[in-house]
C-alpha cells in the first residue's frame, strides 16, 4: 500500500537515483540494436506474496515439503528463543521503544491501509484515464483523418466533370470574345464606309446647289428691264383673258 | 524441468547443488563492473517483484526496513553487548 503511494508519486522514486524502472524499461528498448517496437508488457497486478508483512512466501513454500504448514512458525519461534536465551538479541530500553513504535505502526497500517490504498488507486486510475483519453482523442482524430482522406479520394474521381465544365466555360468565353471583336470590326468598317457615302452625297448636293444658284443668277442677270416690262404686260393681258373666261364660265 | 544442461556459470544460486558451490563462486564475476552489475540486477529483481506492481502492499518496503534494522543491530552488537542481563549463557 505504501508502495502504491510510492508508485503514484512514482516520478520522485523513479527519478531520484533509483532509475531501476527507467533502466529496465529503457533496457527493454536498448537491448538489441534494432529497437523492438513491441509494446511494453503491462505491470503485474500484485507483487510477490508476503506473509505477515515481512516474510516472503518463498520461505514458507521452501519449508513446506519437509515440515508442513507449521514449519516456518516453529523455525521462527525457535530462532527467537535461541536469540533471547543466548542474548544475541538483548532486551534493553530500545526493545520497548521498538515494541511501542511497531505496535503504533501496525495499528495505523491496519486501520488506514485500505483507505490510503484506495486513494492511491484512484490517483493511478486518473492518470491512466488521462493517458487513455489522450490516446483515444488521437485515435479518433486519426480515424477522422482517414475518413476525410477517403472522401478526398472519392472527390478526385469526379474531377473530370469539373474539368469539362471548366473547359466549356473557357470555350464560351473565347467564343464571346471573338464575336464581340467581330462585331466591333464590322461596326467600325460600316462607320467608315458610311462616312465616305455621306461625303459623296455632300459633294453632289453642293455641286447641284451651286449649279442651280449659278444658273438662277445668270438668268436673273439676263433678264433685261425691257424684257421685264414685256413679260409683265403679257402677264396682265393673260390675266384679263383668264378673268373673262372664268366670268363667262361662272355666268353659265 | 530437465532442460539441456545449463553451464555452471550461468545458473542461479538456488539451482546450484551444494557440492558445486565453490566452483560456482569461483566462476562469478568479481570485477567492480561485475559487482555493480550484480547489485543492480538484484535491485531490479527486487524492485520489479515487490514494488513496481499495480497493487503493491506494505511488504515491499517493510522487508527493506526489517533488513536495515537487522543489519544495523548486527553492526551495533559490540556496543549492545554491554547491556546484557546475564554474564554467562
Amino acid at each position: 500500500m505504501l508502495s502504491r503511494l510510492v508508485l503514484t508519486s512514482g516520478s520522485a522514486l523513479k527519478n531520484s537515483g533509483s532509475f531501476g524502472a527507467c533502466v529496465v524499461q529503457a533496457s527493454r528498448s536498448i537491448h538489441s540494436s534494432p529497437q523492438s517496437k513491441a509494446p511494453l508488457p503491462p505491470l503485474p497486478e500484485k507483487g510477490g506474496k508476503i506473509r505477515h508483512g515481512i516474510f516472503p512466501e518463498e520461505l514458507f513454500s521452501l519449508l513446506y515439503p519437509k515440515t508442513g504448514v507449521t514449519g516456518p512458525y516453529m523455525l521462527g519461534t525457535g530462532l527467537l528463543l535461541y536469540m533471547l536465551s543466548k542474548e544475541i538479541y538483548v532486551i534493553n530500553h530500545e526493545t520497548f521503544a521498538a515494541l511501542s513504535i511497531s505496535s503504533v505502526i501496525i495499528y495505523g497500517i491496519k486501520k488506514f491501509g485500505p483507505g490510503v490504498a484506495a486513494y492511491a488507486d484512484k490517483l493511478n486510475e486518473e492518470k491512466v484515464a488521462k493517458a487513455q483519453e489522450v490516446k483515444d482523442v488521437a485515435v479518433a482524430r486519426l480515424a477522422q483523418a482517414i475518413e476525410d482522406e477517403k472522401k478526398e479520394q472519392w472527390r478526385v474521381e469526379g474531377r473530370h466533370m469539373l474539368f469539362d465544365t471548366k473547359r466549356n466555360n473557357v470555350t464560351m468565353l473565347l467564343e464571346t470574345n471573338y464575336r464581340e471583336r467581330l462585331h466591333m470590326v464590322t461596326s467600325e468598317v460600316k462607320r467608315r464606309l458610311d462616312y465616305q457615302v455621306e461625303l459623296q452625297n455632300l459633294h453632289r448636293r453642293m455641286e447641284q446647289e451651286h449649279m442651280v444658284n449659278w444658273v438662277e443668277q445668270n438668268v436673273v442677270k439676263s433678264i433685261t428691264p425691257q424684257q421685264e416690262k414685256e413679260s409683265i404686260a403679257k402677264c396682265i393681258s393673260d390675266l384679263k383673258v383668264l378673268a373673262k373666261a372664268t366670268q363667262a364660265r361662272a355666268a353659265v | 524441468m530437465a532442460d539441456r544442461p545449463v553451464p555452471l556459470a550461468e545458473r542461479r544460486l538456488m539451482d546450484v547443488k551444494l557440492a558445486e558451490l565453490p566452483n560456482w563462486l569461483g566462476k562469478r564475476d568479481f570485477t567492480p563492473n561485475g559487482l555493480i552489475r550484480s547489485v543492480r540486477g538484484g535491485y531490479d529483481r527486487y524492485f520489479n517483484k515487490y514494488i513496481n506492481v499495480k497493487k503493491g502492499g506494505i511488504g515491499g518496503i517493510a522487508m527493506l526496513l526489517v533488513g536495515y534494522i537487522a543489519l544495523s543491530y548486527a553492526w551495533e552488537y559490540d556496543h549492545i553487548k554491554h547491556d546484557r542481563w546475564r554474564k554467562y549463557h
